[in-house]
Order: structure tokens, then C-alpha cells, then sequence
């Protein structure tokens, strides 16, 4: 064995500082990721549940019912903003999701406390997110125990005597759509969108590129092939493909996780079919924009990270800031779990969908056209 | 008879820089007609314009008497095309890719079973049929990529560096066939580095810095520069053409004769 040669080793290392100098992507993706990726995690994984909107029915429409809502909203877990009047609206804004929680105060609450005698609130929570729904109810119980004392240290005051045993604020939680709080019946529907989005989104990315790595591109250009019939004889594998893991992950969610629907599974095929045209406009657009099959996968993976961090997928949008939620409104598959948790948790249809649905076929459309257009069949 | 191909004064640009300048000229129907020069001299740039791949920036160009800028599709379906890369694909058999080729070109049933066995028949490919093409060698592979541009009868053949890394046998087969092809009344364009391919050509194109700066047959060009070769003759131009080309001042010190 020959010594250890420091001219051979500095060799080697000028030679890589010149690659990496040279490699703009590498470098750019040196320096901006990291930065991106802290100040996305930071803002993005964010556990605390702060200031979800909330929907109140005060029957009571008194200075106690007014000073029981404002404590509410000074926990910051909730914004008690939208005043309804009657269960159905309730139920509209759960099921649509404009709402995390119901807070109903009945109206005897006012008089009740008044009169010395327990007052009962009513909280619904949406447990379609675990996380979210447990901190909402650990909040409503502080506060619940927070108020009642206060309540008995006026009242012995008051009176001198505390009249009964029992709590003079009595806050009962129900929880909604996913009652025993279990992760996987919010976790596994998302996964249908997220599994979907990154597996086809690659294997479409790479149908275009690897023509132009091999080569065959610039052969099938001088023959009269029209764009057309090379991008849907192209695309049209990959929905038959995507179409069969679709299901495949459906029935694995179902019959092997037990996480079954509520809702329509006609209508959550088509609206996944309508998701996955999305996703194959993608694809096609970075096979359009990449050069090699590696510059494909590496734009995938820029596209998997924010689509795991700002699409709602493990953090509730409602909580991140203004940015990152415009962020996650510029991504398909934030609107995607809205319609697969919808269905799946709360069993709604289209009248609660159609959005979502609308922007998801503005996504197909417009990156279908974007993709078109940057596939030219010319070498120009 | 029209003309195979007619070019006029073409130019390309790409952005400031100009690749292809002020290109004339003309082959009859049924010649071969080949394109030397050094390296990065334009050659497949103007073949490229030829072909309906490149729209040129400048001048005006016929194929079989289709405008290059304005019919470029029906001059697609009448040419066949083959590149230095022989642009197949690896993971499809011989046979997958001529049935790939013979539909891309709009062929069809019965027609298109017909046209794949006369180019199997024609190159000789018959027992390579069933094999991948990543297992053949370069020069079958180069066979099969002839074949592929050959299914739809074209009536100009253009082909872009056809010999560049194969042997000398597999370049002598495939060359023998750019003949027999020719003599069939097939036009032929073909570039090549290899000066006994061009010496076998009816005209010569010297291609250099993006100008045609010499048309005709080898025998002609010759006599024309009083050269016993095409290699000399090749040498000549560059030493003529190109005084500031770093190749050239190697050339002079070496003092070659």
C-alpha cells in the first residue's frame, strides 16, 4: 500500500468544490433548503391548536351567555366568531368543515346561573382530527373547571353557603365524525391522497423524460406524430395504472385498516379520478421541465415535502400562518383531503364538495394546458 | 425531374449565435449526397431544418417539393430518418420497435405486416427479431434503427452520423445497403467523419463554421483543389477556410505534407 498523497486528496477535493460550483441545482438546494425547509417546519409543525374557527348558538342571549363566550375566545384554542341559530346550521358549518367546534348554550343558562342552580353548555367537536378535537376538549374542561370555581367563590360569598354538591357549570363535550378519536380514521383517507399524488406523480414525470434521455425523442419528432397522440398515448397507461392503485389503496384502507367510509364510494372514485388527472398534469409538466429522469425525481420530491406539511395533512391548516395557507391553497391535494376526509369522516356529498371538486378540475385544466404548451414537438 | 431537395440561403441562430449561415443547395432525386466537416460545423443543424425539426431563422428550403416551413408534417411522412443515437427502444424487442415505428407512421394492419417484412427481409434482420435490442451489438443495432426509418417508403433517406462507433464491417454492410437503396431510386442525405464513405457518395457538402464552402462530386472536388485525396482535400479547406482554427496551427507545426 502506497502512503496516504495529499496532492491526490486535494486533487479530489478541487475537483468536487468545482462540481458543486458548477451544479447550480445542487447548490442552490445546499443553501435554500435548509433555510426553507426550517422556516416551513417551524411555522408549519405547529402542534398548538390555536384560534379554530368555532360556531355558537346562544339561546340564552344574556350578560352571563356574552361573558361565557368571551372566555371562551380567551383560551385563543377557538374563535367563536359565527352566530347561528338552530342545529342544521350547526350541522352545516361541522359538515363543510368552516367550523371545528359547536358551542350551544341552552336558554336557561343565564337564569340558571343566576339562580344558583347548574348551567349546562353543550360543545360539539369535530373529531375528523384527533389532535385538534383533543385540545379543544381539554380546553373546554379547564375552563369549565376554571368557571365553576370561580362560580362557587362567588356564590359562597354570596350566600355564605354553597347551595348543592353539584358543579354550577357543567360543559358536556360530544365529540362528532370520528367519536372514539382514533388517528388512523383521520390518517389513512389522507394517505389515499398523498400515496396517490407521489407515486403517480413519478412514474408520469419520468414517461417523458426518459425518452428525451434516451434519445428516441428527437427520433419521434422527425416522424408526423402529432403532440396529441404522444401525450395521451403516453398518459393514458399511467390513469389506467393510477386507477388500479387507487383501488388497491381504497380496499387496503378498508378492509384491511377498517377505516370504511360514511359517505358515497362512487362519489369518492370519481372525485379521485378527478384528483388523479390532476396529479398526471403534474407529472407531465416537471417531465416537460426536466432534462433527465433524476432532475424528475428531484422535483418530485421538492413537491412531496410542503404537499406532507401544508396541505392539512398532519397539521390543521386553520392554525398556520396567512403564507403558508396561501402555500397550501396553490397545492391539488390540499383540496383533495378536504373531499376524502369529508367523505370518509363525515359522510358528505357534493353539496359540501363541490369547491374543492371545482378547484381541482381549475388545477387539471390549467396544468394540463401548461404542460401542453411546454411539449412542443420541435427541438426549437 | 423535381428536385429531391432545394435549399436557399439557409440561416439559423440561436439567439447571437449563428450555427447555420446562408446554406444553397440542390440534390436530384435518387443521388446520395454526403455531409463532412469537423465537429460542431452545423452539419446536423441543417439537417435538422431539412427534417421539419428546426424551423429556420433565414431563407427558404423544399424537400420532395414541400416547404419546410409550411408543410413540415408531409415532409415527415415521406422521409425517413436515423441518428447517430439510433434512437430504439432498449426494452422492446426488434419486432416491438418496427410494429412501434410502422404505427407511428401510420401504417396498419395487413400494409403494416407487409412493410415489416420487407425490411426484415431487406436488412436481413430475420433471426434478430424476437431478441431485446439492448442485447444486440452496435452495428445490428444500427441495422434495426435503418430498418425502423425505412417501414414507410420514403422517398429521402436522411441519415445523421449512421457509422459513427460501429466497425468497419458492420459500416461496410451498411453501406452496401445505402447503395442498393440508392439504385432503387431512394434519395439519400448522409453525414459522416469517415472519408471513404464519402468518397462513395455522388456529391460532397464541406460543411464548415455553419457554411457550405463546397459542392460536388468527390472526382470534381479533387481535380478542383488538385488533391490526390478526400483527406488531403479535407485538410486543404480547413488550412483554407479556417486560419484562426486552433486545429489548423497543430497542422502547420506538425508540418505535415
Amino acid at each position: 500500500m502506497s502512503r496516504f498523497s495529499w496532492t491526490r486528496f486535494i486533487a479530489v477535493l478541487k475537483k468536487e468544490f468545482i462540481h458543486i460550483r458548477r451544479d447550480r441545482a445542487s447548490l442552490i438546494m445546499a443553501v435554500a433548503m435548509p433555510i426553507g425547509m426550517l422556516l416551513l417546519f417551524g411555522y408549519a409543525v405547529n402542534t398548538d391548536v390555536e384560534h379554530l374557527p368555532a360556531v355558537v348558538w346562544d339561546q340564552s342571549q344574556t350578560a352571563d351567555s356574552r361573558d361565557f363566550i368571551t372566555s371562551v375566545r380567551n383560551t385563543q384554542y377557538l374563535n367563536p366568531d359565527n352566530f347561528v341559530q338552530g342545529y342544521t346550521q350547526i350541522e352545516n358549518y361541522l359538515d363543510s368543515g368552516k367550523a371545528r367546534a359547536a358551542l350551544i348554550i341552552p336558554p336557561d343558562f343565564g337564569k340558571n346561573l343566576q339562580g344558583g342552580k347548574q348551567a349546562n353548555v353543550q360543545v360539539l367537536v369535530d373529531g375528523s382530527d384527533p389532535t385538534v378535537a383533543r385540545a379543544v376538549m381539554s380546553a373546554f374542561q379547564m375552563l369549565g373547571l376554571d368557571k365553576s370555581l370561580q362560580l362557587q367563590s362567588e356564590r359562597l360569598v354570596a350566600m355564605g353557603t354553597v347551595a348543592g354538591m353539584s358543579t354550577p357549570l357543567n360543559i358536556e363535550t360530544r365529540v362528532w365524525y370520528n367519536p372514539d378519536m382514533k388517528s388512523k380514521v383521520f390518517n389513512i383517507p389522507a394517505l389515499i391522497g398523498l400515496i396517490l399524488q407521489n407515486v403517480i406523480a413519478m412514474l408520469t414525470s419520468f414517461a417523458i423524460v426518459r425518452e428525451k434521455e434516451r434519445g428516441t425523442m428527437e427520433q419521434l419528432i422527425v416522424t408526423p406524430i402529432r403532440s396529441l397522440e404522444l401525450l395521451l398515448g403516453k398518459l393514458l397507461p399511467f390513469v389506467f395504472i393510477g386507477f388500479v392503485s387507487l383501488i388497491l389503496i381504497l380496499a387496503t384502507g378498508i378492509f384491511w385498516f377498517g377505516v370504511v367510509p360514511i359517505g358515497s364510494i362512487p362519489l369518492l372514485v370519481l372525485l379521485s379520478t378527478i384528483f388523479l388527472f390532476t396529479i398526471l398534469a403534474i407529472g407531465l409538466l416537471i417531465s416537460s421541465v426536466a432534462k433527465t429522469q433524476l432532475q424528475a425525481m428531484q422535483m418530485t420530491f421538492i413537491l412531496i415535502l410542503p404537499s406532507i406539511l401544508l396541505s392539512g395533512f398532519i397539521f390543521p391548516r386553520e392554525t398556520m400562518p396567512k403564507l403558508l395557507v396561501i402555500m397550501g391553497g396553490l397545492l391539488p391535494l390540499t383540496y383533495f383531503l378536504e373531499i376524502v376526509r369529508g367523505i370518509f369522516l363525515k359522510g358528505v356529498g357534493i353539496e359540501y364538495l363541490w369547491q374543492d371538486t371545482l378547484t381541482l378540475c381549475a388545477f387539471a385544466v390549467v396544468l394540463l394546458a401548461i404542460a401542453a404548451k411546454k411539449f412542443k414537438k420541435n427541438l426549437d | 425531374m423535381d428536385l429531391a431537395i432545394d435549399c436557399q440561403g439557409l440561416v439559423k441562430r440561436f439567439g447571437t449565435y449563428t450555427a447555420v449561415q446562408g446554406v444553397t443547395f440542390q440534390l436530384p432525386p435518387g443521388a446520395i449526397m454526403g455531409f463532412v466537416g469537423p465537429n460542431g460545423a452545423g452539419k446536423t443543424t441543417i439537417i435538422r431544418m431539412l427534417c421539419g425539426v428546426l424551423v429556420p431563422t433565414e431563407g427558404q428550403a423544399t424537400v420532395l417539393g414541400y416547404d419546410v416551413l409550411t408543410q413540415p408534417e408531409e415532409i415527415k411522412q415521406r422521409i425517413g430518418y436515423m441518428s447517430q443515437k439510433f434512437s430504439l427502444y432498449d426494452d422492446l424487442t426488434v419486432s416491438e420497435n418496427l410494429d412501434f415505428y410502422a404505427g407511428v407512421y401510420g401504417l396498419r394492419g395487413k400494409m403494416a405486416r407487409a412493410e415489416k417484412l420487407r425490411v426484415i427481409e431487406l436488412i436481413g434482420l430475420g433471426e434478430r427479431t424476437p431478441q431485446l435490442v439492448s442485447s444486440l451489438s452496435g452495428g445490428w443495432k444500427q441495422r434495426v434503427a435503418l430498418a425502423c426509418a425505412l417501414l414507410h417508403n420514403p422517398q429521402l433517406l436522411i441519415l445523421d452520423e449512421p457509422t459513427a462507433g460501429v466497425d468497419p464491417v458492420s459500416r461496410r454492410i451498411f453501406w452496401d445497403l445505402i447503395h442498393l437503396l440508392s439504385k432503387e431510386g431512394m434519395t439519400v442525405l448522409v453525414s459522416t467523419h469517415y472519408m471513404d464513405e464519402a468518397a462513395t457518395c455522388d456529391y460532397l457538402g464541406f460543411v464548415f463554421y455553419g457554411r457550405l464552402i463546397a459542392v460536388g462530386s468527390p472526382e470534381d472536388m479533387k481535380k478542383r483543389e488538385g488533391k490526390d485525396n478526400l483527406d488531403d482535400l479535407f485538410i486543404y479547406y480547413v488550412e483554407h477556410e479556417a486560419s484562426d482554427d486552433p486545429r489548423n496551427l497543430m497542422i502547420k507545426k506538425g508540418g505535415r505534407g
